[in-house]
């Protein structure tokens, strides 16, 4: 396995090469250490990150497309961005002596929806739980590089994970409320979180919000398992945003459902993304496009290969293994 | 590899229709099918040929009475036919179920805290290492140890080494180390149950180890652990050896005073183990009294453990 996975990074890295040396301007790799240097001095916010881009900006960039964004990561299309809640640096994750994810370097902007694609085992589920340090509930997993919320490593030692996961909620793959009362179940993060003035009120509002009040009002003490697998995950929907989280993570929200629940998790996605910073990991590829603003596309090995403007990746992929990807040629 | 596959082809032309192939293997199924439930109707045979001889044994000796007096020397004062002509009242086993229940109190408060604590600690805080494996090994290989072994380490260590006297203290935590291997196992799988969805929701949601324990793992895991507590309880209540070698009474005359757990206390086992061994006839209908007695309470334990898990299982 570890042969074809370098075999395949050795083609990814051809294929930078020669973009790099198509734009006539850099080679990667000084770029690569440039951005390291940038990401060490900003500990604070999007200032200094809007230094950054200028200055990438008077270095002249074109080899992304829509956006006049310069490209400075290793991923092709755009990684950075001017409002970025999130940026990641050179990450490396790791499942004992498997390597989940190769350096990823992206930014993902303040509100929206970033979508993150890819094949099974490509590493963008690891990806999204990295953010939160969900990943830290595993024992063999590890981090390496950096990750940044709002400009502070949220891998450095001062960071308390609980802390960092109550900015930052997150939708799993299979609804799983918890086996309480849909009251309480909404109720549940207010309380943990020790918010729980006025809780009936916020939950009534996160109930609204996650479109599921209408369906529920008059059986609130009903148990929350009872409800359809759609109305579960909407449910799990609500409990994340009843305590008013930042970024709201999605790990493949709408997999286990039928197409209408689906059509209603991806119009609630829509509307949060308002709000909110939404991060989604889906595998289908519709899907992504229909309700994301950006797209970031991870290939086997876990390698981000490309990051841009959603409408850019699906109609005009710089990487030919991302048009192959996405056009359904392989994965 | 081709030739094989060109071979299977050539073969499976032709096709039997009658299954007289599959006939024999139908058979091989139809005697596995008889040896099993064999293998299931002796157990049930033989607990109801003990109960039937147990129960027509304890028939017309069995009263009220024999709930509420304490026990005597002589056969004739548990005959319920002599109660009316006994100046000393008639005779049953009063203090005997009164030290049982106590006991078995006790020991479910001990066996509560230390068996749910080590079970939490083991499943939800102690990292796997070589360690952790011992000890969990260690725990399963002593739920095999048998129970005397256990009574004689009672006796050494709260006996004499902690000076509890043959009182029930020293028969409650004789039992519940006996019982703790079982209940430790039992709470650990409960725990290991609930599914890793609901932790990684709570996680999710901004809760600390220790809220998700609280309020997300404990009620999931709750039910199996009641449930093995309690039967757990029920094997504790009819064992005999451990408290024997405690130092427990074979008769006593008043009920342990439920005040003072520091004192002298008999058991339902040991009573009927006292009463099984007199040479009278007579005491023999009395044993199988006291049997059907402690088979009751037991039973009722694991009534109460049915319900509890059923109840619980509804979810929410």
């Amino acid at each position: 396995m570890s042969d074809e996975t370098t075999a395949r990074h050795g083609g990814l890295q051809r294929r930078l090469r020669s973009i790099g040396f198509g734009s006539g301007r850099f080679a990667t790799g000084n770029l690569l250490r440039a951005n390291a240097e940038t990401t060490g001095m900003d500990p604070k916010a999007s200032e200094p990150e809007t230094v950054t881009t200028d200055t990438e900006r008077t270095a002249g960039s074109t080899s992304s497309g829509g956006v006049d964004m310069a490209t400075a990561d290793a991923p092709l299309g755009t990684p950075r961005v001017d409002d970025a809640v999130i940026e990641a640096r050179d990450l490396d994750v790791f499942y004992g002596e498997t390597q989940a994810l190769h350096e990823i370097n992206m930014d993902i902007p303040e509100n929206g929806v970033t979508a993150l694609i890819g094949p099974s085992g490509c590493g963008k589920s690891t990806f999204l739980r990295s953010i939160n340090r969900m990943n830290d509930l595993i024992d063999v997993a590890r981090v390496e590089g950096d990750l940044y919320f709002h400009g502070k490593n949220v891998y450095d030692e001062d960071v308390d994970p609980v802390a960092l996961r109550r900015k930052i909620g997150m939708v799993f793959q299979k609804p799983n409320p918890f086996p309480k009362s849909i009251f309480d179940n909404v109720a549940y993060g207010l309380r943990v979180q020790g918010k729980d003035d006025d809780v009936e009120q916020k939950v009534h509002t996160a109930l609204e919000r996650a479109a599921l009040l209408d369906e529920v009002e008059d059986k609130l003490d009903e148990s929350g398992l009872d409800l359809s697998g759609g109305q579960q995950q909407r449910l799990c929907i609500a409990r994340a945003i009843a305590t008013d989280p930042e970024v709201i993570l999605m790990d493949e929200p709408a997999s286990a459902l039928d197409p209408v629940a689906t059509s209603k998790i991806e119009d609630l996605v829509e509307e949060l993304a308002e709000e909110y910073t939404v991060v989604i990991v889906t595998h289908n590829m519709q899907q992504a496009a229909r309700i994301s603003d950006k797209t970031a596309v991870f290939l086997t090995g876990g390698h981000l290969v490309e990051f841009d403007d959603t409408n850019k990746i699906f109609e005009n992929p710089e990487s030919d293994r991302v048009e192959d990807y996405i056009t359904g040629k392989f994965g | 590899m081709s030739i094989d596959t060109d071979a299977g082809t050539a073969e499976t032309t032709e096709f039997e229709f009658d299954g007289s192939a599959i006939e024999r293997k139908r058979l091989y199924g139809k005697v596995f099918l008889g040896l099993c439930i064999a293998a299931s109707m002796v157990g049930i045979v033989a607990l109801i040929a003990l109960l039937v001889d147990v129960l027509t044994e304890a028939w017309g000796w069995l009263t009220w009475e024999f709930l509420t007096y304490p026990p005597s020397q002589i056969a004739e004062h548990f005959d319920p036919e002599n109660y009316g002509s006994l100046d000393t009242g008639p005779a049953g086993m009063y203090p005997a179920i009164v030290g049982s229940i106590y006991l078995i109190v006790l020991t479910a408060v001990f066996t509560l805290f230390l068996g749910v604590g080590a079970a939490i600690y083991l499943e939800e805080y102690a990292p796997d290492t070589e360690m952790t494996r011992f000890i969990e090994a260690n725990i399963t290989n002593l739920a095999g140890v048998p129970s005397i072994v256990y009574g004689l380490l009672g006796l050494a260590m709260f006996v004499r080494a902690l000076q509890t006297g043959a009182s029930l203290l020293a028969g409650a935590l004789t039992l519940t180390l006996l019982i703790l291997p079982i209940v430790i196992v039992q709470s650990q799988e409960s725990l290991r149950a609930v599914p890793d969805s609901m932790r990684q929701a709570s996680y999710g949601a901004g809760a600390t180890k220790w809220q998700t324990i609280r309020d997300v793992v404990l009620p999931e895991a709750v039910p199996g652990i009641m449930t093995g507590i309690i039967l757990s309880l029920s094997r504790a209540i009819g064992e005999t050896a451990p408290i024997l070698m405690v130092g427990a009474a074979t008769s006593m005359f008043t009920p342990p005073s439920l005040t003072d757990p520091t004192g002298a206390f008999s058991a339902m086992p040991m009573q009927i183990f006292d009463w099984a061994r007199l040479p009278d006839e007579t005491f023999q209908h009395v044993a199988a009294a006291g049997i059907v007695v402690l088979l009751t309470i037991l039973l009722l334990m694991n009534a109460v453990a049915i319900y509890i898990r059923n109840k619980y299982d509804r979810r929410g």
